[in-house]
């Protein structure tokens, strides 16, 4: 236990140099974070103007609460490994990795922690500005809020865990350009970044409520501006551990058969 | 005419490097047709709670998503690739075998690169152009089309006047990739009209990042709304992008030294 702490300690120190070395494409990388959120919160907004105020209980006020409480969660759960292996099978950066002798998915995982909690000190003052442009209402009773940590971190966790078993398919086809985007064009209409899951059309929303993708951004937002009651959130954990588990359980089966696949290439 | 000239051979030798991958043909088809899925269904998920938007209809809203692939695609095409190539010349001191050739280096640099099978991109567009336009057909004078080749024009010199300054910058930075992703952030917003967004995004998108003339101006053409005015001010953006641009570019080459050995 206390190696694996010192391989996280050591991994972190690593990350963070990293992270403050190149600050200006990570402040980029930012507003690839914020944008998409502003730009479905304008639009939504404009929705309910045209529809008298509001719609489905989201006035403008409402929508920007919601947006900018998602632009954190997307945040906090993203990971990029679905594009970096690819990277990595094509220049042969694996061979490097794979000769450590722990799992690379420990490295991947400091590395991420690491690059979001140094973005936080950007991520929250540009949220602060927003709030103040966009004027949210939030009323949510203290007891969501307590569990929207946990929420938080399941949703990580999943995320996390069922992108990087994706991102082992690049083993097997070159062509991961491919997988990467219906993914992400699937979890961008399920996950409530498209529009809140409440508003999407009937059929739509059954397939939210059935996938993995809800549970990775939607919940805890949904969470956080206490839009749910007691049974939907009992639902809303107890579906983000069975895809977790699930998706733990699919990562462990595919990762030996991905390692005798790889064959290095490069250097 | 020499200009047309050099482009063909250099599309010509795009479409040899890429027709060895013809693999990457369907792969492209798949992504481009994925991707305006994507967009085609955000506007259904959208019109299926209401019927206007910003007092945009959902064929008008169609129309710019046609125009907002149109220019995707040409910017992909030719603009992106090439100017991308450059930046990587002037720090590897390729840029040298381009200076010396006898035609002018603006021109050279622009077009150095065809990527044939973002083709894909634009001929969809047109496809979903024509089909925005299709609901809203009756509607259309010849005055508006008129207005929205101009606008169209006026937005694409603008939007490749706005990459040059951007390219230029390479001359005295090294590493730029990561400006060009602003573009690309700023850019998707194009996907909705204007009318949409805050007062302060709006002046960004106009002023900052030229996404605005690009699309939303020839749509708004396309839907008549488009008044004289707008419309003189978007060709005369261009025409000023189009000078500050060239003058910046003679600037930056009287400062490129050569980075070969």
């Amino acid at each position: 236990m206390s190696f694996l702490r010192e391989l996280y300690l050591a991994f972190w120190r690593v990350a963070i140099a990293i992270e403050l070395q190149y600050r200006a494409s990570s402040a980029i990388w930012l507003l690839g974070v914020v944008v998409e959120p502003v730009i479905y919160l304008a639009v939504w907004s404009a929705v309910a103007e045209a529809q008298g105020g509001e719609i489905g209980g989201f006035g403008p006020h409402e929508f920007a609460a919601y947006y900018l409480v998602l632009t954190l969660v997307n945040q906090v759960t993203q990971g990029w490994h679905m594009w970096e292996f690819q990277f990595r099978v094509q220049q042969g950066q694996f061979s490097f990795l794979l000769l450590r002798p722990v799992h690379p998915i420990h490295g991947d995982l400091a590395e991420n922690l690491a690059h979001k909690a140094v973005m936080q000190v950007v991520l929250l003052p540009v949220l602060g500005a927003l709030a103040l442009v966009f004027a949210p209402r939030f009323d949510a009773d203290p007891w969501s809020l307590a569990l929207f940590l946990p929420a938080l971190a399941l949703a990580f966790a999943l995320r996390f865990v069922v992108e990087w078993t994706l991102a082992l398919a690049c083993f097997w086809t070159t062509r991961i350009m491919a997988v990467n985007q219906t993914y992400f064009a699937v979890l961008f209409f399920l996950s409530g970044r498209v529009a809140p899951v409440e508003l999407l059309p009937e059929y739509v929303r059954f397939a939210a409520d059935a996938l993995p993708f809800r549970w990775m951004i939607a919940f805890p937002v949904e969470l956080a501006l206490g839009r749910l009651s007691p049974a939907q959130i009992a639902t809303g954990f107890a579906a983000q551990s069975v895809w977790l588990a699930v998706a733990a359980l699919g990562l462990t089966a595919l990762w030996p058969r991905a390692l005798r696949r790889f064959s290095a290439v490069g250097t | 005419m020499q200009s047309l000239r050099i482009f063909w051979v250099f599309a010509k030798l795009g479409f040899q490097n890429e027709a060895a991958y013809r693999a990457n043909f369907w792969v492209q088809i798949f992504e481009s047709v994925l991707n305006i899925g994507w967009a085609l269904a955000a506007v259904g998920i959208v019109f299926a709670r209401t019927d206007t938007l910003a007092g945009w209809r959902a064929g008008e809203l169609v129309a710019l998503l046609g125009v907002y692939f149109v220019v995707y695609g040409a910017i992909q095409i030719v603009i992106a690739p090439s100017l991308t190539k450059f930046m990587e010349d002037v720090r590897t001191g390729a840029l040298d075998f381009t200076l010396v050739k006898p035609a002018d280096s603006q021109l050279l640099v622009s077009l150095s690169e065809v990527r044939v099978w973002k083709l894909v991109d634009l001929v969809l567009g047109l496809a979903i152009l024509a089909s925005g336009l299709g609901r809203i057909a009756a509607e259309i004078g010849a005055l508006e089309a008129l207005g929205f080749l101009v606008a169209l024009g006026a937005g694409a010199l603008t939007v490749y006047g706005f990459w040059m300054l951007l390219a230029t910058c390479a001359f005295w930075f090294v590493r730029l990739e990561n400006v060009l992703m602003i573009f690309w952030n700023m850019y998707q917003a194009g996907r909705w009209p204007l009318d949409v967004y805050p007062r302060w995004l709006r002046w960004t998108l106009t002023g900052l990042v030229p996404v605005a003339l690009a699309v939303t101006v020839p749509a708004e053409a396309l839907a008549g709304r488009l008044s004289a005015g707008n419309l003189a001010l978007a060709c005369a953006v261009a025409l000023v992008i189009s000078c500050v641009s060239r003058w910046f570019w003679k600037l930056g080459l009287r400062r490129y030294s050569g980075a070969s050995a």
